[in-house]
């Protein structure tokens, strides 16, 4: 092992069914620092995290941790405890149904007894010190996320380990949270535990880390130290490209996505649903891309599904062309020619053992009726002319789209669409955890099919991304939409502003 | 500041001001045992004022209890077993044949007992826990399974003569205090079956291992998030497959209970009592989906389901199937009412 | 991320028997090739088909085969809907073998009109048999509503109707056994009169012809799968999830009522406690063994239907072996466990792991 270094992950390799997860990747944590685990979605990060704590097992590669003889073997997330690696995960991995004490503690200790009086006054003392808003005999459900959160933050602190993970702990924090939480990293990293921080909020890595490191698509990218690597340039390694050479695919498409002057399309007044948002006022024009931004949470994907009737609609009327509409259900929608494309594309969007066929045209079936189902030949034109229209990877029209790569199951899903010729598309993170030919190719689409006179709303956590398809972007904070930044104010910074609100722009 | 925590004026957080959900769920089910007894009182009167009434309760249902707790051991985790009702059948019939065609005695049903009940928990606890198989196919496979078995060991009903069992069977331990007088004026005194002493015993433990030991503990995060608990470091699949060796080991006991109450090995033994086991669990506050639970509730939940059993059966239905609709009115009450609550706790978050 | 590793469909070197042994129906041709065999060697006049004089001196077909055709009826039907059931909601109905009985108590008090035994039908025997489809869609809306609308698991849900089930059916009729002596009556579990053949296989034909035609022109074969695959996504798609699940369990429901009236009517009468005892089991047996995941999704019914003969076949065998009716069960459980054990994932990785390996290491001596 290197000299001052806690943990080392050599040639690590992870597949799962038809994909390659990580691909011979190094990682060195040493003694005592703060170290960003940096890449796009779906670069690898969260698998490089959960192969280390044990909850996925290694295809290749060898873990050493400092203290243990040889290559660690870490099993189970039992086994990686005992190393003295603890964990905090980006969704919350505590029982709901157990007290804050019990959670801090069960799992942890060795023998059948248990001394839960000292458990809970020893939690008590650590919630106070953290001044975590708990109490040690409370059940862990009837707490706020956040305050989940800080327990499994506080649980993870209390284990005294060498190395100490926190994969996204923020998402979930308000400013002031956040600032605790840095602080206790500083004084975790003073007595010499190895941290490794993993975040999407780029301010954050250049405010607390040392160090570090870059996944892409699997791979590892390199390890750099803070001060050399400004911002720019981590976006660019992040992304696998250098920032000028990004073809700025807007001008190549001719200025599309900027909409035509009449009657909109969709026009939304005062929309909410029971997802939490509060009302918010939206349209679109004929041939025009506009979009959702905003951070994790802030209600973008809310919106776009109390549109489509995906959540239960709770008020706020919805014209079409002008002409009133009720939309209550998603086949509501689609009858007035709305698609859609769910952000979790695993969860709501493919029909994973149906056949790659059946799933480009079930919602152009679903609307065509129950007792009018397609021919076979019939659906299989369909699906042909979009496998080849869309360039799908797929070994034929028959296979479970299950085992295609995330990027060819996102183009079936968008084939899936497109066959019901909708007047307005909307794409939640059409580009999510595909690889970055898919992306271009997606977005250059979108602006075809605006090209082509349709209504495309496209949402991204990837702001250049928005900025390269988008003519106009509605930001959303804390459920609720708080600009509409159009021409000339559609810059980065004009955005992130927009974004932070208040006075810091 | 999140819901459910109140701060007093020095800023310090007041504990427990929200109440568990297994907590919750117990409170309602004393509460409406009580509200069933004493209207039972009040309205019917008769055989109700009388506390053997009660005691008698315990004495038909002392093997009822021990099956009961088992199963909210697997459903806590968030399993079923509904293989229970026929291991009690079949640990029934192998001990009156032993003791009657092959010179058994006390020492042999204990055995035997035990014996079947682990053997069905490793089996059903291995394939659910270490295989993933669903728990209810197995255990409805493991209860045909032993229907059958019942059979090729005996199908006509053996009546067991031994006397060192009939002794123990016929033994009554008095409860003091809550004998009544009978119309000739003889004081008789109420009574308990060696049944019930276990089965209550069994509940105490049961209530220990659950409330304070890491293992009890354990049997909660799995069911409350098996994922999480995972991740939290606990041994799931030995989790699991612990409750339901557990279970079927507890089924085993039941079945001894059952045998030492009746008598006699008849295919007909326990028939329905993974129903009513299950649905005692569910009345006493056991959550189907796992985490909630309480064996103090379902020690209540048998004791409201047969209070209940005893109204209707006393208002005048008294045909054999209404039993069975009561059961199954009562279970589906409170499986919509959870499912209610269950839905709507989810909504608000 | 990128690279695209081979899709488990796509093996272009397998040979012909490697695809025939992995392909769904493998396993329920397997077994029923198995039981022939056996039956072959250890007594061939076990498939020896006859013609006989039945009690009204007609005469009619009789043997070991036609009685497992004919047997095998109401458990055929039964899986259809079974079937449809376990893709929808990924669990199954218990309370199948109940609702039966409920069907025929039904059918039979109607038929007797009230009476503890009636010589001639009381009510058309049509309005009877609708009357008792109508009793069980509603049973079956009841389940369905449970599982669909309070998500409660599908098992548990119909134990509640599984409990009550019988004593509702004995309550319909005041826990009497009417019996109805009208031959008319019996025409749908016995002979129609000059035809050899048994009619319930007739009946299952129609069903059979019924379902196929249905998955043919209509989506009920989409919707259901995808339902059951992903119902998020379905419902994103347009779908009602709750709707389809629904529809399912009330389908169930009048294949439940067919194969009851079919049961009464081989007797003309009923025994509430014993009536198709134990079936649920043989159905939830021959959707698995039809290759069919009965955590839902996708679903061949073909495959239930053969698995429904199958079982019947190696009942049909066990009791020609003299095995006790009472000890099936037992039986039958180590067949269920063996199939679910060989058919877990955690199972099916480890094999295939085993297959893979002497593969791998043929091609690395060559």
């Amino acid at each position: 092992m290197q000299e001052g270094a806690v943990l080392e992950m050599r040639g690590i390799c992870k597949y799962f069914p038809g994909v390659r997860a990580l691909q011979d990747v190094d990682f060195t944590l040493r003694e005592g620092e703060i170290h960003a685990l940096m890449g796009e979605n779906g670069a690898g990060k969260s698998t490089l995290i959960k192969v280390l704590t044990g909850v996925y097992p290694k295809d290749g590669g060898e873990v050493r941790i400092k203290g243990v003889e040889g290559a660690a073997v870490i099993r189970s997330p039992q086994d990686a405890q005992n190393a003295g690696i603890s964990t905090v995960y980006q969704e919350i991995t505590l029982c709901p149904n157990l007290t804050v004490a019990e959670n801090m503690y069960i799992g942890r200790t060795k023998g059948a007894g248990a001394n839960w009086k000292a458990m809970n006054s020893g939690a008590g003392k650590i919630l106070k010190s953290l001044g975590i808003p708990a109490g040690p005999r409370q059940q862990l459900g009837s707490c706020s996320i956040a305050v989940q959160q800080m327990v499994a933050i506080a649980r993870a602190v209390d284990m005294e380990c060498k190395v100490l993970i926190l994969d996204e702990p923020t998402s979930s924090l308000d400013e002031q949270e956040v600032v605790k939480l840095f602080g206790l990293m500083r004084d975790l990293r003073a007595k010499g535990v190895g941290i490794i921080f993993v975040t999407h909020f780029l301010e954050q890595v250049y405010e607390v880390c040392d160090r570090i490191t870059v996944l892409r698509d699997g791979q590892l990218v390199g390890e750099y130290i803070i001060e050399d690597l400004p911002r720019v340039q981590l976006v660019s390694k992040m992304l696998g490209k250098e920032l000028d050479d990004m073809a700025d695919i807007k001008s190549e498409m001719g200025g599309a996505g900027a909409g035509d002057t009449g009657t909109p399309v969709l026009e939304a007044q005062g929309l909410c649903s029971n997802a939490g948002i509060k009302p918010f006022n939206f349209s679109i024009r004929r041939g025009e891309v506009n979009g959702f931004t905003g951070l994790l949470g802030s209600g973008r994907s809310e919106c776009v599904r109390a549109i489509f009737g995906a959540d239960h609609v709770t008020g706020g009327s919805v014209k079409m062309d002008g002409k009133e509409v009720k939309i209550k259900k998603p086949l509501d929608a689609m009858k007035q020619g709305i698609g859609y494309l769910p952000e979790d594309r695993k969860g709501d969007g493919i029909v994973g053992d149906l056949s790659v066929r059946e799933n480009i045209i079930l919602a152009l079936q679903v609307m065509k009726g129950f007792f009018r189902p397609f021919s076979k030949a019939q659906a299989e034109a369909f699906a042909d002319e979009y496998i080849k229209l869309l360039e799908i990877k797929t070994a034929s029209a028959d296979t479970p789209i299950k085992s295609l790569s995330g990027g060819n199951q996102q183009k079936c899903i968008l084939a899936r669409w497109l066959l019901t010729d909708p007047k307005y598309l909307i794409l939640d993170e059409p580009t999510r955890g595909i690889d970055i030919g898919t992306k271009i190719e997606i977005q250059k689409l979108v602006l075809k099919l605006a090209a082509e006179g349709k209504s495309v709303t496209f949402i991204s956590s990837e702001i250049d991304e928005m900025l390269r398809t988008c003519s106009r972007l509605i930001v959303m904070r804390d459920r609720k939409a708080v600009g509409e930044l159009k021409g000339a104010d559609l810059t980065q910074t004009k955005i992130m502003a927009t974004i932070a609100g208040g006075d810091e722009a | 500041m999140p819901k459910g925590i109140a701060v007093d004026k020095q800023g310090r957080i007041k504990e427990r001001t929200a109440m568990s959900d297994t907590n919750l769920l117990l409170t309602i089910t004393i509460v409406v045992f009580f509200v069933l007894y004493l209207s039972a009182i009040f309205f019917l009167g008769g055989g109700f004022t009388k506390p053997q009434n009660f005691l008698n309760i315990l004495n038909n249902n002392a093997s009822l209890i021990v099956l009961a707790c088992g199963m909210s051991l697997v459903m806590i985790t968030g399993g079923i077993d509904i293989s229970v009702g026929a291991v009690t059948c079949l640990v029934c019939m192998t001990s009156a044949v032993n003791l009657e065609q092959q010179g058994g005695s006390i020492l042999t049903v204990i055995l035997i007992g035990l014996g079947i009940g682990l053997a069905f928990g490793v089996v059903q606890g291995f394939l659910v826990a270490h295989l993933g198989i669903q728990p209810f196919i197995i255990s409805l496979a493991g209860m045909f399974f032993a229907k059958g078995m019942t059979t090729i060991v005996s199908k006509e009903p053996v009546r067991v003569t031994n006397e060192g069992f009939l002794a123990v069977k016929e033994t009554r331990i008095i409860v003091p205090g809550l004998g009544s007088t009978n119309k000739l004026g003889q004081y008789v005194p109420a009574y308990v079956e060696v049944g019930v002493v276990i089965a209550l015993l069994v509940v105490a433990l049961l209530f220990c291992l659950l409330r304070w030991t890491k293992l009890g503990r354990s049997f909660y995060a799995v069911g409350g998030s098996s994922q999480s608990a995972n991740m939290l470091g606990i041994n799931v699949r030995r989790t699991r497959f612990l409750a339901h060796v557990l279970c079927s080991l507890l089924a085993g006991l039941g079945g001894i209970l059952y045998f030492l109450h009746v008598g006699s090995g008849d295919v007909a033994n326990g028939a329905g009592d993974e129903m009513n086991a299950i649905a005692s669990s569910i009345i006493g506050g056991t959550l189907l989906t796992g985490g909630v639970g309480n064996v103090i509730g379902t020690f209540f939940g048998v004791l409201s389901l047969n209070t209940i059993k005893r109204i209707v059966s006393s208002l005048g239905f008294d045909e054999a199937w209404w039993s069975n609709i009561t059961v199954a009115a009562m279970l589906c009450l409170f499986l919509v009412v959870q499912s209610v609550v269950l839905l709507r706790r989810n909504k608000s978050k | 991320m990128t690279a695209p590793v081979k899709t488990p469909n796509k093996r272009p070197g397998e040979s012909l028997l490697r695809r025939f042994t992995r392909h769904q129906l493998f396993i329920p041709l397997a077994a029923l090739a198995l039981l022939i065999l056996f039956n072959l060697i250890a007594d061939p006049s076990f498939f020896a088909v006859s013609m006989k004089e039945n009690s009204l001196g007609n005469p009619v077909l009789s043997g070991n085969i036609i009685s497992v055709l004919d047997n095998a009826s109401e458990l055929v039907i039964l899986a259809i809907g079974m079937t449809l059931v376990t893709a929808s909601s990924g669990g199954q109905d218990i309370s199948v073998g109940a609702a039966m009985a409920i069907a025929g108590s039904v059918i039979l008090r109607l038929v007797c009109g009230g009476q503890a035994a009636a010589d001639t039908l009381q009510t058309p025997l049509l309005l009877a048999v609708l009357a008792g489809i109508l009793v069980s869609m509603i049973f079956g809306a009841f389940n369905g509503a449970l599982v669909a609308y309070f998500k409660i698991q599908p098992m548990v849900a119909t134990l509640i109707l599984f409990t009550a089930g019988r004593s509702i059916a004995a309550w319909i009729n005041n826990n009497q056994l009417p019996i109805i002596n009208d031959i008319v009556f019996k025409y749908a579990g016995t002979f129609l009169p000059g035809i050899p053949v048994p009619t319930p296989i007739f009946i299952t034909a129609f069903i059979v012809l019924l379902f196929w035609l249905a998955l043919k022109f209509t989506n009920l074969g989409l919707y259901t799968q995808s339902v059951g695959i992903n119902a998020s996504s379905s419902r994103l798609n347009g779908l009602d999830p709750k709707l389809i699940k629904l529809l399912t369990y009330v389908i169930l429901g009048v294949c439940v009522a067919v194969a009851g009236f079919i049961r009464v009517s081989r007797s003309g009468s009923i025994n509430y406690s014993r009536i198709a005892e134990n079936i649920e089991m043989d159905a939830i047996l021959a959707v698995a063994l039809g290759g069919n995941a009965l955590s839902g999704g996708k679903f061949n019914i073909y495959g239930s239907i053969l698995g429904a003969y199958v079982i019947q076949f190696l009942t049909t065998t066990l009791y020609k072996y003299e095995v006790p009716s009472t000890a099936l069960p037992a039986y039958k459980a180590v067949v269920v466990i063996l199939l679910v054990v060989l058919s877990a994932p955690v199972v099916q990785e480890k094999l295939s792991s085993v297959r893979k390996s002497p593969a791998k290491a043929a091609k690395e001596v060559s």
